[in-house]
């Protein structure tokens, strides 16, 4: 097994690609999909095309932060345990230093009124990136009966009852569970 | 130590049962660290701005960002290995299960149900973050409504470059309230 063999220049190989793909993407995992694929599969030929439809498709479905669940992925593929270790450290080591180094920034400067003036507009369009989100995702997710009120009822839950949103996703999650069984059944009628 | 604990496991939780990525991850950071004591939901606001605008996953930014707008360095170490803890295990066992992962039905259905629940959260991020930047102290705040309606319809309309239209309102921002 190639896998597991430990080499020390694809483990730094592996940290620096993820840490690049850290420090140059604005927006998150959603948007670090394309420039991930485009790394890993055409400039380092480490996946093939369909592992890395594969990678995606399993770091989406899976809980946790999207960029992590690829970096872990890839990692293993590549160089086992420790490969993954080293690649989800990679995509976190920007995040980690940018946002300490924003927070002290802010806090020194945030009496300044410049200061402040521009963090309202950014609030203001920040909100409307996540209104935007919700937008964008609802359309192609929420279709048919059952997604609507699965949508409806978590929303009222969390935002009218503050309802732990863990029992929320648990609950959802038996409920879909049960509606992919119930849609089985009556397929094989 | 105590509440460095709390931080840690609640940081857990919320990369255990975070679907959907950062953005429906926020709300339960927010509920997480509400429930704590340590956030508000103007420092909640904050939060989600300084993730978007910052590079990287926007649920490492916001652990970091939490974690040390709480307890310091200290905090953002715990927040940040917190959130990231549940992916690594979780993606390296699903890893030697891959085939059986992906005909599972258990996968289909709790993706099937979980999906349009994290629209909710997404929306209920919208919501809380809404609330702390718009309508502050029982008043409509007028210019950020203004700039947050022309955000959403050069995004929504004129498909720019979300990066372009948080640049230009920060300057506007700058302009306008500073």
């Amino acid at each position: 097994m190639k896998k597991n063999k430990r080499n020390y220049s694809i483990l730094i190989d592996l940290y620096f690609t993820f840490f690049k793909l850290g420090l140059f993407t604005i927006g998150g995992g959603i948007a670090m999909i394309p420039i991930m694929q485009d790394l890993v599969v055409t400039k380092k030929k480490w996946l093939s095309e369909k592992e890395a439809v594969e990678c995606i498709t399993v770091s989406q479905s899976l809980p946790g932060v999207i960029a992590i669940n690829m970096a872990t992925y890839v990692g293993r593929m590549k160089c086992g345990l420790l490969g993954s270790f080293v690649s989800t450290l990679g995509v976190i080591t920007p995040s980690f230093m940018i946002i300490i180094i924003v927070w002290e920034l802010l806090e020194k400067l945030g009496n300044n009124s410049y200061v402040y003036g521009g963090f309202v507009g950014l609030k203001s369009a920040a909100a409307a990136m996540i209104i935007w989100a919700v937008i964008r995702i609802g359309k192609n997710v929420l279709s048919g009966f059952f997604k609507w009120m699965v949508f409806i009822a978590a929303f009222i839950s969390l935002i009218i009852f503050d309802i732990d949103i863990v029992f929320i996703i648990i609950v959802s999650a038996l409920l879909g569970i049960g509606y992919i069984k119930y849609k089985e059944r009556g397929e094989s009628k | 130590m105590n509440v460095l604990l709390s931080l840690f496991g609640t940081f857990i939780k919320i990369g255990a049962f975070g679907f959907g990525g950062g953005m429906a991850m926020l709300p339960l950071i927010f509920q997480g660290m509400n429930d704590l004591g340590l956030m508000t939901s103007s420092d909640f606001a904050d939060l989600v701005a300084i993730s978007q605008v910052t590079p990287g996953p926007i649920a490492v930014n916001a652990a970091t960002f939490a974690g040390y707008g709480a307890m310091g360095l200290q905090g953002a170490l715990i927040a940040t290995l917190g959130v990231s803890i549940p992916a690594f295990i979780l993606v390296n066992i699903v890893y030697e299960f891959i085939k059986k992962f992906r005909e599972s039905h258990l996968v289909k259905g709790v993706f099937a149900g979980v999906t349009p629940a994290t629209v909710a959260f997404i929306l209920a991020a919208a919501v809380i973050m809404g609330k702390a930047t718009l309508y502050l102290s029982g008043e409509v705040q007028l210019i950020p409504v203004v700039m947050c309606i022309t955000s959403l319809v050069m995004l929504g309309k004129f498909k720019i470059n979300p990066l372009l239209v948080l640049m230009i309102m920060g300057v506007l921002g700058v302009i306008l309230c500073g």
